[in-house]
């Protein structure tokens, strides 16, 4: 019993990382439809700007929490400028143009994005110092879950009420939920549709280097390429959940989380991307439009 | 002229086909001592075979400098294969028409397997300093052949001998990453635990590199109750699985390859890679031979020697040591003094064991101590 408890505390963790960049992934999807490849690599400029600073923070001697925090707003702040930019340079001048035109501008800013670093920075991995500290809760059970480990799954759950709350409460939220409805519609009705897009890529990405700096300090090393896989898997999430909806995508990272890990414990590591893609196969067989997506119908 | 060279040829292969050995011993002995050197010297892979060429050329020179090998001067002629098993039977047949007593070669395990049987034939000695395929020596198909480098699963053996009968574990788990080389080192790993009846392998699990987290299968290996991990792999996902280890208070041994022994690993897992086991290729650089010949190669071709140069060095000296010591040609006796006379060579003082391989050469087990690897005598 107490296995069985590990392999689900260990793939709530997994499907936590996954959903913090899924809902980058989701939210851009919900409003305008383009699945942006070059997430994962915000995702990852964001875990290194946090060791950048951190390291000059450390050399500074400041404490750990103050560490932890300014690294994290500063990864926010630079990966929400990437995220703003790209979206500037690669898809608004794309935005009347056939939807694969935008999706290959993605994947080519993806490239773009993983070579920068690699040449600006290193191909080495590098290590990424635990800016979680380690601290001692739930005592007779530790072993089960690391404090890293429930520092993740709190920011995720927090990140997710968060979001949810800003959709449906807020102006930016509402003006968000027009655009995804009808793009010209809300424009008639006076919403500044490029700036709700480009809201959607500020907020997106800063969750993208939050999930940067937490992933990377419960991994312990990072290099140029990280965006890219962990991009894949939770591209995967979102649309096992639905894409374009923010439940839906905490919902299938969750779900692919717990699949992989139980996979790994009963039957084989071998297997664990087998089970999690049949499983993403089946669920799109009985309910194509992912697990909470909306069948949204044609727009003529 | 022409006519004169194929008929020496002919007579050359009918001696060494039809006579008794110590005739061919006596038949080639003539005035030097002929030693063949069989590898790609032109194509892709000439930058394997041609330092091997240059370094042999230097054991001669330095031989013959001496007053050379039984009183006679040791002649070097290199014979190309290209690296490849059609092309190097004839190569093979070439040298032994030319009256080679042992050959150093060949370069590419596929090449020297397909000249291996005219040299056998022959009663030639062949020796590789790059041939790495484990059948050359385990399959006993090839008893004339014999190498300075270690094969492929010796890492894996070294491993597991290690684990065993140092560690002296019971329950070990095997993990891997894969890729051929990591599940090729995790499957010969597997083999020798099993066929040793010392200890059961308790897990043998592939994982996916490259994934956020591999906290499902540490848990498994805790549960599988090991008390080792063999990781087949690289250093990321190496320093992952021992984070992960560590931090969940998981204390068993964590041993890996050359992938891992690699300096990027313990800056990596940092504080969690102390006492993290590794093997990896031997350090020569401390014997002063390897030096000398690493400077003599310099000094005489105005490069730095090539991957396999001191290995094929090292073969050279052994096969002339072994023609020293054993006093004559003859293949029986060459042999024997292979397998029982030291030579002293930049790879260390080395002899062969029964099916050819080099003891003594090859890999340690390191260990991360301090933050560096330090080599375990033992």
């Amino acid at each position: 019993m107490e296995y069985f408890f590990e392999l689900f505390l260990g793939g709530l963790t997994r499907g936590s990382i996954y959903a913090l960049i899924a809902l980058g992934y989701t939210m851009v999807y919900g409003i305008i439809e383009l699945i942006n490849f070059a997430h994962g690599e915000i995702y990852m400029i964001g875990a290194f700007t946090a060791l950048i600073v951190a390291s000059v923070l450390t050399v500074m001697g400041l404490n750990e929490f103050a560490i932890l925090v300014l690294a994290s707003i500063a990864a926010a702040v630079y990966s929400a400028a990437y995220g703003y930019t790209v979206e500037k340079i690669a898809y608004k001048p794309l935005r009347h143009a056939p939807r694969l035109s935008p999706l290959i501008s993605a994947i080519g800013m993806s490239i773009f994005l993983q070579n920068y670093v690699l040449l600006a920075q290193t191909s080495d991995f590098l290590p990424f110092p635990s800016l979680i500290p380690d601290f001692e809760f739930w005592e007779p059970y530790s072993h089960l879950l690391r404090s890293t480990q429930l520092v993740i799954l709190v920011t995720t759950t927090v990140i997710m009420v968060l979001l949810t709350l800003l959709i449906k409460y807020t102006k930016i939220g509402k003006a968000m939920r027009a655009t995804a409805q009808d793009r010209s519609m809300a424009m008639l009705v006076g919403v500044n549709v490029n700036q709700v897009i480009s809201m959607t890529f500020v907020i997106g990405s800063c969750l993208a280097a939050v999930g940067g700096v937490l992933i990377a300090s419960h991994i312990g090393q990072i290099n140029f390429f990280i965006g890219f896989i962990a991009g894949i898997k939770a591209f995967t999430a979102a649309v096992l959940g639905g894409v374009g909806s923010i439940p839906g995508a905490v919902l299938g990272s969750l779900i692919l989380g717990l699949t992989e890990s139980f996979a790994t414990g009963y039957v084989s590591s071998d297997y664990e991307d087998v089970f999690a893609f049949a499983l993403l196969v089946l669920i799109l067989i009985f309910r194509p439009a992912g697990l909470l997506g909306r069948s949204t119908m044609q727009k003529v | 002229m022409k006519k004169k060279v194929v008929n020496k040829q002919f007579i050359t292969v009918i001696v060494a086909g039809l006579l008794v050995l110590t005739f061919t011993g006596v038949g080639s002995a003539a005035d030097t001592i002929k030693m063949g050197v069989g590898g790609a010297h032109s194509g892709d892979l000439a930058s394997y075979g041609l330092p091997i060429v240059k370094a042999v050329k230097l054991v001669a020179e330095d031989v013959n400098a001496k007053g050379g090998i039984l009183g006679k001067q040791v002649e070097v002629i290199a014979e190309d294969d290209v690296c490849k098993p059609e092309v190097a039977t004839n190569t093979a047949t070439k040298l032994v028409s030319q009256g080679v007593t042992v050959v150093v070669g060949h370069v590419c395990s596929g090449a020297t397997k397909a000249a291996m049987d005219i040299y056998k034939d022959a009663k030639v000695v062949a020796m590789s300093g790059s041939a790495t395929n484990p059948d050359l020596t385990q399959s006993g198909k090839y008893p004339n052949f014999f190498r300075t480098i270690a094969s492929d699963d010796a890492q894996a053996k070294l491993e597991v001998d290690f684990a065993l009968d140092v560690l002296k574990l019971k329950k070990i788990a095997v993990l891997h990453d894969k890729g051929d080389y990591g599940k090729g080192l995790a499957e010969f790993a597997k083999t020798f635990i099993e066929k040793s009846g010392k200890a059961q392998v308790v897990l043998f699990e592939g994982i996916t590199p490259g994934a956020v987290d591999y906290s499902s299968v540490v848990n498994k290996v805790k549960k599988a109750g090991a008390e080792a991990i063999i990781f087949g792999g690289y250093h990321p996902e190496a320093s992952k699985i021992v984070s992960e280890m560590r931090k969940s208070k998981m204390k068993i041994a964590f041993i890996s390859d050359d992938g891992v022994k690699d300096e990027t690993f313990i800056k990596v897992a940092g504080k969690y890679a102390e006492g993290v086991y590794a093997t990896g290729p031997k350090d020569t650089s401390t014997n002063p031979l390897d030096k000398a010949v690493k400077e003599a190669y310099k000094k005489a071709y105005g490069e730095d020697v090539g991957v396999f140069s001191i290995n094929g060095y090292a073969a050279a000296q052994a096969l002339l040591n072994a023609i020293q010591k054993a006093g004559s040609t003859d293949y029986d006796a060459i042999v024997k003094a292979l397998r029982t006379e030291q030579v002293d060579t930049p790879l260390g003082k080395i002899k062969f064991d029964d099916r050819g391989d080099a003891i003594g050469v090859g890999f340690s087990v390191y260990q991360v101590k301090d933050g560096k690897y330090v080599e375990l005598k033992n």
